[in-house]
């Protein structure tokens, strides 16, 4: 209880001083990066989510909003800190997550319409 | 064991120790030899066996025919055969080779019929699979050590799944007769000491009379609610021995099955009251269905209260179709909660985050309103044990009843029959209203939640789920087990609403579990011309994969869709989870994650290693669009009689 207040306030610090340390990243290398670091484990190979974590794409939130919550997460998500995530590897991970295409819409599937 | 009766004897003692006299024997002849080349002169380089030596060596042993009257093991099959018990998966052992040969030749290998099994933990994982299809429980055999001890995570599972089965372990108990060597080693003076913790009894017969109380006895506590396993300790002496030749011959006590129990009747009225009166009731389900008919009451009470129902999966309790069919978020809003024989009612109503806060142990935080009132009923409150503690954290419960949820529901529907009063009755009927907008919309974000990834390649695991059930929809088929977690898809996607469509999970969590479990189910569906269907993880299948053998072997037909995801994936999450914490990069060992948690570099060829068993498969397939066809293939195979396996590459949840 005495942590999580001090992880709130850095995530806030983190927030308002991350438009200055994201640049944009390569998808390509994102990809990699996004293996690597164990993303794929709790959000799947293209982000889609599931009963182990929100889904992260398409449409992934803003560089800014993902660096402060990687490296504060205080929930069910473990935190990131720049000691084993670089701020480069976590630009690319965005860049790949920005990268992946709109899932179709589930009425043009017709297995998710027995 | 000692013996009183001065009766015919167990000459199996005098049979071993004839053949040890022949070898040594034998062994002695080179001594005599010896004393005869000391007086003569030449000695041939093979001597003619003498007499003795030759009817040792090739004579039938007289001790054998010494073997009079019928074997007590044949007794024993006269009592099992009076209980119905079908089959008998069980991996072969000399410990019970008496009532072995009884069960094949006497009873001719009927009812029950002998499984051949390659793990004992396969052939108690049968057993459970099978009964939760069948509702009948089967009974395995297993050396009473060695085999005892594999068996013993298939028996934890079956205890806490709340699953009859009846373990009957060979054990040579007389230290001074039986044979020396292997035998002492596979024996003990209490091989139910290793399963007591989780068995709901177990007993030692020393008398066949006492064997013909005790098998029935067991049989009857197993399937008296909250059901389990039950372990009995088969001397082998008393198999071996015949029975006696004078005197009166044991009688076999008739099964009358045990009412099971039921909810005090001022607990139920004070439950009726509380959920007539709630603005928000929600009813949680863990076990509460042990048959067909819990699911129609459940139906009833939820109906009757226009109660949204969470089904937490133990078994299938209502159906996933109706639109009083809710998520575990639903409790939040309750004003009255009721759980039906739930494992874990403290998790019902707290959640627990696994985020190193406070000293590293996690957070805690409620789920619920604090003034919501909670009902229990649960029959496992009448039989825990102390060791294995399989009852969770402790929730303090407002009426709480130790009673078989089943049992108790039709008393409960009266009960809250009488206590609606008119005037509630419009207030009711609108909360279903809103259940249905709740449910409607629960499906489309589902739906939509299904299609991210649809496409990509390893397959999504919505995916897999999504083309297995286009496979078999129109099939009367039955999910007999989802293992290895896909985002519990089947639960959300699939029309789950007949009680076989659904048979809940292992019970302890045990990986291993979802193979022997799945060809158990596919050979109670057999008999009932079912089709069946199971999602198998990797890791699971590799614990004992000699269990397709069995399938293939025994003619279950059974169709294996492989979530693949090449890991023991919630170690892979765990240890990265850990390692992020401590604040250190992950040791992947060129895995794709923590070192000692993937099933890579190789990859397993599960297609290859069914094939070699007795199967029909095929894979890896990587690409959704192979999914498709390759289950139209397999579903021809299944339905031909043959078990089939699809090795998928799947997404890793």
């Amino acid at each position: 209880m005495r942590i999580a207040p001090l992880r709130l306030i850095a995530a806030i610090a983190a927030l308002l001083a991350a438009p200055l340390a994201v640049a944009a990243g390569s998808a390509d290398k994102g990809r990699l990066a996004y293996v690597k670091h164990g993303c794929w484990q709790c959000h799947g190979f293209v982000g889609q989510g599931g009963v182990t974590g929100p889904k992260l794409a398409p449409n992934p939130m803003p560089p800014e909003a993902l660096s402060a919550f990687v490296r504060n997460a205080a929930g069910a998500m473990p935190p990131y800190q720049k000691a084993i995530l670089s701020d480069e590897d976590l630009a690319d991970i965005h860049a790949y997550l920005q990268s992946l295409p709109k899932a179709p819409d589930y009425k043009s599937i017709p297995l998710l319409n027995p | 064991m000692a013996r009183k009766d001065p009766g015919p004897k167990a000459d199996r003692r005098r049979f071993l120790t004839g053949v040890v006299a022949a070898g040594a024997a034998t062994a002695m002849t080179p001594v005599r030899s010896a004393d005869v080349a000391a007086q003569a002169p030449r000695v041939p380089s093979a001597l003619p066996p003498s007499m003795h030596v030759a009817q040792a060596e090739t004579g039938t042993p007289r001790e054998l025919a010494r073997v009079k009257g019928i074997p007590g093991s044949d007794f024993m099959v006269d009592v099992i055969k009076t209980l119905g018990i079908k089959y008998l998966p069980a991996n072969c052992a000399s410990s019970y080779r008496a009532i072995h040969e009884s069960l094949i030749n006497y009873g001719g290998n009927r009812m029950p019929e002998f499984l051949t099994c390659m793990h004992e933990e396969s052939a108690v994982g049968m057993a459970h699979g099978y009964f939760k299809v069948a509702g009948k429980p089967l009974m395995t055999l297993c050396h009473g050590t060695v085999g005892l001890q594999h068996a013993t995570m298939g028996i934890y599972n079956a205890w806490c799944d709340r699953v009859p089965v009846i373990v009957v372990g060979g054990n040579d108990l007389d230290a001074a007769t039986r044979p020396p060597g292997v035998p002492t080693f596979h024996s003990a003076q209490d091989i139910n000491a290793l399963v007591r913790d989780f068995t709901k009894w177990d007993d030692t017969p020393v008398s066949l009379q006492h064997f013909s109380q005790s098998f029935v006895r067991a049989y009857k506590i197993a399937m008296t609610p909250p059901y389990g396993p039950v372990m009995i300790s088969l001397d082998a002496g008393l198999q071996q021995e015949p029975m006696k030749e004078h005197g009166e011959k044991p009688y076999i006590p008739r099964y009358v099955p045990t009412a099971p129990p039921q909810g005090d009747s001022g607990a139920v009225k004070e439950a009726a009251r509380l959920l007539a009166g709630a603005q928000n009731p929600v009813i949680v389900a863990d076990r509460a269905a042990r048959t067909p008919n819990g699911m129609t009451l459940l139906v009833q009470l939820a109906e009757l209260l226009q109660a949204r129902v969470i089904d937490q999966g133990g078994r299938m309790n209502f159906p996933r179709t109706h639109y009083l069919s809710a998520p575990p978020a639903a409790v939040s809003g309750a004003d009255v909660i009721i759980g039906l024989e739930l494992s874990d009612f403290w998790a019902t109503v707290n959640a627990y985050t696994d985020n190193a806060m406070k000293e590293g142990i996690g957070t805690n935080s409620t789920r619920i309103k604090r003034d919501a009132k909670l009902i229990s009923i649960s029959s496992v409150d009448l039989n825990t044990k102390a060791n294995y503690q399989d009852f969770q954290r402790f929730q303090v419960i407002d009426v709480q009843m130790a009673a078989d949820a089943e049992a108790t529901l039709p008393a409960l529907i009266e009960a809250v029959k009488s206590a609606i009063p008119n005037e509630r009755k419009a207030a009711i009927a609108q909360r279903g209203e809103a259940a249905r907008k709740a449910y409607a919309e629960g499906q489309e974000r589902t739906r939509q939640a299904a299609a991210l990834g649809w496409d990509a390649s390893p397959v999504s695991t919505a995916r897999l789920c999504m083309e297995v059930y286009g496979a078999v929809k129109g099939l009367d088929w039955s999910l007999v087990a989802s293992e290895g977690n896909v985002s519990n898809w089947p639960n959300r996607l699939w029309p789950l609403e007949k009680y076989h469509h659904w048979l809940g999970r292992s019970g302890g969590y045990g990986v291993g579990y979802g193979a022997p479990a799945s060809v158990g189910a596919a050979l109670a569906n057999r008999d009932l011309g079912r089709f069946s269907v199971s999602i198998q993880s990797d890791g699971d299948l590799m614990y004992a994969p000699g269990v397709l053998w069995t399938a293939a072997k025994h003619k279950i037909p059974l169709l294996a869709v492989m979530h693949n995801n090449r890991g023991y994936h919630q170690e892979v999450m765990h240890v990265q989870r850990l390692s992020n914490f401590r604040n250190r990069v992950a040791n992947l060992g060129g895995d794709m994650g923590p070192v000692g948690t993937r099933i890579e570099n190789p990859d397993v060829e599960y297609h290859k290693l069914a094939e070699s068993m007795g199967w029909w498969a095929k894979g890896p397939i990587k690409d959704p669009a192979q999914l498709g066809p390759a289950l139209r293939e397999a579903v021809k195979v299944v339905q031909a009689g043959q078990p089939a396996l699809l090795n998928v590459w799947t997404q890793p949840r």
